[in-house]
């Protein structure tokens, strides 16, 4: 079965915006996807008809508000296929859920311990790791990748020790668009002992993602990459781990007995959850969720793969167009640089002809140091990117060269 | 070579009637500034924009400031000398009078090329502001 892509597009209003008088080619999804009506709707319509806070009110509006937020998050528990609810944390992205995590485990090592991230990492899933192994005087070790863009497993494999704590990996990363072989890397950390976390920012739309079967114990995501609002994203954590995890933030909602001298705390998920949430947006989420899982996976692959394969065949004809990350399982991103032209250059002259792509280091300086370059463009493809937008891509990278040139 | 006066070069943009040629006045408007050298392209004259690097230097000299740039890109090196046809070689006192969001406006360089996007053009605005401002 084919994905009925014009029909798909049909959901996303802003798809049909034009830019300059020219037709919107959106393809800067790696940063954030559009969203389609149905989550547009559900927002609107929290907002109008059960506006409340959640958990607390003696009254209809409050009890359908929290039917509704609850609701959501056994979509995304259904969706990730956690082994219980409560093991979906509402944080306000990839960001926070990474940060509720690190900060934990600042406070849990102690020197000599290890933790071990890889040269792909974004800033969330490096900086986070860096700052709790300065804090404690743990170590940070870092994989390296190779020049394609895959990860070095030999090299994973030797970092790896009796002291490694924590390893933290991208599922896919930002800057190349590298898919890395998860379940490989949880199952050897797992057996020296180490926590794993999986930064899922850029996983997760790629659909087919089940934390039991990765058998890691976090895995991070931002609902505005998956279709949803912004200001939501979710940390999931086996439940074993999350129950004693070091509180993050304190306050409302997550303490269970509180005196003016101390207190205790709730139950999962309210422990990691202080103050009033992003209700509107975990609503929202739950939407692009429910959206999102009545795609059928394997023909969204297939076109997800169609797309990256005709623009890496066009990019190695064009002359002058480096790839920049070519590893064999690559997924959703074409990093490039032309010759002789800086990325901000190419991505203004983009610009002016509706095509969006991102310019500049991706969030991930150290990596593109590694690579001995400033940074590349980006342009990164969603499920309802289209074969001719590739084409689009490709005529106004055209352009840009003869005016660089 | 000397650049443009801005009203030149409002002028000038106002004359071509596609976004090709505007950006093409504009990147040869860079490149008759000439750079600065590695050795001046030092990490303290850094003025970071998010996606380019723009270095600005500065000298003084009867009352009246010279500014050298260099960019990494060419089109926000193109942006920086519409700026330095403002500032370079004015007064403190000029600088400060100019009024650079009405000449920006008048440029009329639509979204792409407004201060407000990435391109560091406001930061290294603030920045010959700023030293303005110190030396007046």
């Amino acid at each position: 079965m084919s994905l009925d892509v014009a029909a798909l597009r049909a959901q996303f209003p802003i798809l049909a915006k034009t830019v300059d008088g020219k037709p919107l080619v959106y393809l800067d999804n790696a940063a954030s996807t559009q969203k389609p009506q149905v989550v547009i709707d559900a927002i609107v319509d929290f907002y109008t008809n059960t506006n409340a806070n959640v958990h607390r009110g003696a009254h209809h509006l409050s009890d359908e508000a929290t039917r509704r937020y609850e609701n959501a998050r056994t979509s995304v528990a259904g969706f990730i296929n956690a082994n219980a609810r409560e093991e979906v944390i509402w944080t306000s992205g990839t960001t926070e859920a990474i940060n509720i995590v690190a900060n934990g485990l600042g406070q849990l090592l102690r020197e000599g311990d290890q933790v071990m991230v890889t040269e792909l990492e974004h800033h969330a899933n490096l900086v986070t790791w860096q700052q709790a192994c300065r804090r404690s005087g743990a170590t940070l070790n870092i994989v390296p990748v190779f020049d394609n863009g895959e990860l070095d497993i030999d090299a994973f494999d030797r970092l790896l020790t009796p002291n490694t704590k924590m390893v933290a990996f991208p599922h896919v990363s930002n800057a190349l668009g590298t898919v890395n072989p998860i379940k490989l890397l949880t199952e050897k950390a797992k057996a020296v002992g180490a926590w794993v976390l999986v930064d899922g920012a850029q996983g997760i739309a790629h659909g087919g993602v089940d934390v039991q079967d990765i058998g890691c114990d976090f895995y991070a995501f931002s609902g505005h990459k998956l279709f949803g609002p912004t200001g939501i994203g979710v940390l999931w954590g086996r439940k074993s781990v999350l129950e004693d995890w070091p509180v993050w933030q304190t306050g409302g909602e997550m303490i269970k007995d509180v005196t003016y001298h101390e207190a205790t705390w709730g139950e999962l998920p309210n422990r990691l959850e202080a103050g009033t949430p992003n209700i509107a947006g975990a609503i929202g989420l739950g939407a692009a969720v429910d959206w999102f899982k009545n795609l059928d996976m394997a023909a969204l692959h297939n076109h997800e793969q169609a797309l990256l394969s005709y623009a890496t065949e066009q990019a190695l004809a064009l002359e002058g167009m480096r790839l920049i990350g070519t590893a064999p399982n690559k997924v959703g991103v074409l990093s490039f640089l032309l010759d002789g032209a800086h990325p901000a250059d190419v991505g203004f002259i983009l610009d002016r002809q509706g095509v969006a792509i991102r310019t500049g280091d991706n969030c991930a300086q150290p990596l593109m140091k590694r690579f001995g370059i400033p940074g590349t463009a980006r342009a990164s493809f969603a499920i309802y990117n289209t074969l001719e937008e590739v084409d689009s891509l490709f005529a106004a990278l055209k352009k840009a060269k003869m005016m660089l040139a | 070579m000397a650049l443009p006066s801005t009203e030149e070069i409002i002028d000038d943009l106002a004359f071509f009637d596609d976004w090709e040629q505007r950006y093409q006045y504009i990147i040869d408007l860079g490149k008759s500034v000439p750079g600065l050298p590695e050795d001046k392209r030092t990490p303290d004259r850094l003025v970071k924009g998010c996606q380019s690097s723009v270095w600005l230097v500065e000298s003084y000299d009867n009352n009246q400031i010279t500014f050298e740039v260099d960019s990494d890109a060419v089109i926000v090196q193109g942006l920086l000398a519409l700026v330095l046809a403002a500032y370079n070689n004015k007064s403190p006192k000029d600088i400060l009078e100019f009024d650079i969001d009405g000449y920006f406006e008048a440029l009329d360089l639509e979204r792409h090329i407004t201060p407000t996007r990435g391109n560091g053009l406001r930061a290294i605005v603030a920045k010959i502001q700023h030293l303005a401002k110190e030396n007046s």
